[in-house]
């Protein structure tokens, strides 16, 4: 048996941790990451890079992972999934380009980059993917994960993380094989309870 | 020069996002990669086109690059030998 151990949601500008109300701020996204960045107190100057996926995601992360033991960085995995990939960076790139195109910028016009951020700052050397689907499905993640946790991950960072036209939908939570933290259950029944009750 | 180097320092800051950072705790001679501000390998692409567009200045022997972006003193450098009159 798998369990859920602790999960983070961000939603119109409310981030809420096991449930629990931590932040709100109702900026544009990039403003509101900024803001969440100072307000959590964390110093990781390359987050000032990232572009907006990859700080909400990466400020999710820290908020979820900061009381875990996370044991072997080889059997830490990150497998995360949204609908738009990194359109929202693709578009901007596009249009910065018409002046002159940014490298920085550019490292970021892939969706998967996020994971690899969370896995830079966490030291994860297991498994790190990314799935596009049309919504957030926790049938399919929950039977990813799963089959992931028979192996030889031990702690999965795991959910949905969106950006685009402004506005940030996140939800990660942390998979585990131990019963510690929330330990919740780890089904698609908890998931979709938990996404929708703070969604 | 010091003027330079000041233009420098804040267009350092402001390409390359280092919004943790005043342009004066860059200090002239201090090394831009590694040991100094941490920069990688993409940001030496940005400073590659900082000089680009706002200097005019073409950097067409990667070789070079190195000695260029050593610090803002040895940027400051290499602009004013290069930049046309």
């Amino acid at each position: 048996m798998n369990f859920i151990t602790s999960y983070c949601r961000i939603k119109n500008g409310a981030v809420t941790v096991d449930g629990n109300l931590v932040f709100s701020n109702r900026s544009g996204v990039e403003a509101f990451a900024t803001a969440l960045y100072h307000h959590i107190n964390v110093d990781y100057p390359k987050f000032y890079k990232m572009d907006n996926l990859s700080k909400v995601g990466f400020l999710a992360a820290e908020l979820i992972l900061e009381k875990h033991e996370l044991g072997d960085p080889y059997s830490r995995a990150v497998i995360l999934s949204n609908s738009a990939a990194s359109l929202d960076t693709d578009v901007r790139y596009q249009q910065a380009s018409a002046k002159a195109p940014s490298p920085a910028m550019f490292v970021y016009t892939l969706a998967n980059i996020v994971a690899g951020e969370i896995c830079i700052r966490h030291k994860i050397k297991g498994e790190s993917n990314f799935f596009v689907c049309p919504e957030y499905d926790p049938d399919f993640l929950s039977s990813y994960i799963r089959a992931r946790l028979a192996e030889r991950i031990t702690m999965c960072v795991t959910g949905w993380v969106e950006v685009l036209d402004e506005t940030a939908d996140v939800f990660l939570y942390v998979v585990t094989n131990r019963q510690k933290g929330l330990a919740l259950e780890h089904t698609s029944q908890n998931l979709k309870d938990l996404s929708l009750k703070h969604g | 020069m010091d003027k330079l180097m000041t233009d420098l320092k804040h267009q350092i800051i402001e390409a390359l996002n280092l919004k943790h950072l005043k342009p004066e705790d860059i200090a002239d001679d201090q090394p831009l990669f590694v040991q100094g501000l941490g920069l990688d390998s993409i940001d030496a692409l940005e400073l590659i086109v900082l000089l680009q567009q706002k200097y005019g200045i073409k950097i067409t022997d990667p070789q070079e690059g190195p000695k260029i972006f050593k610090s803002v003193k040895t940027m400051a450098e290499y602009i004013q030998s290069h930049q046309k009159a």
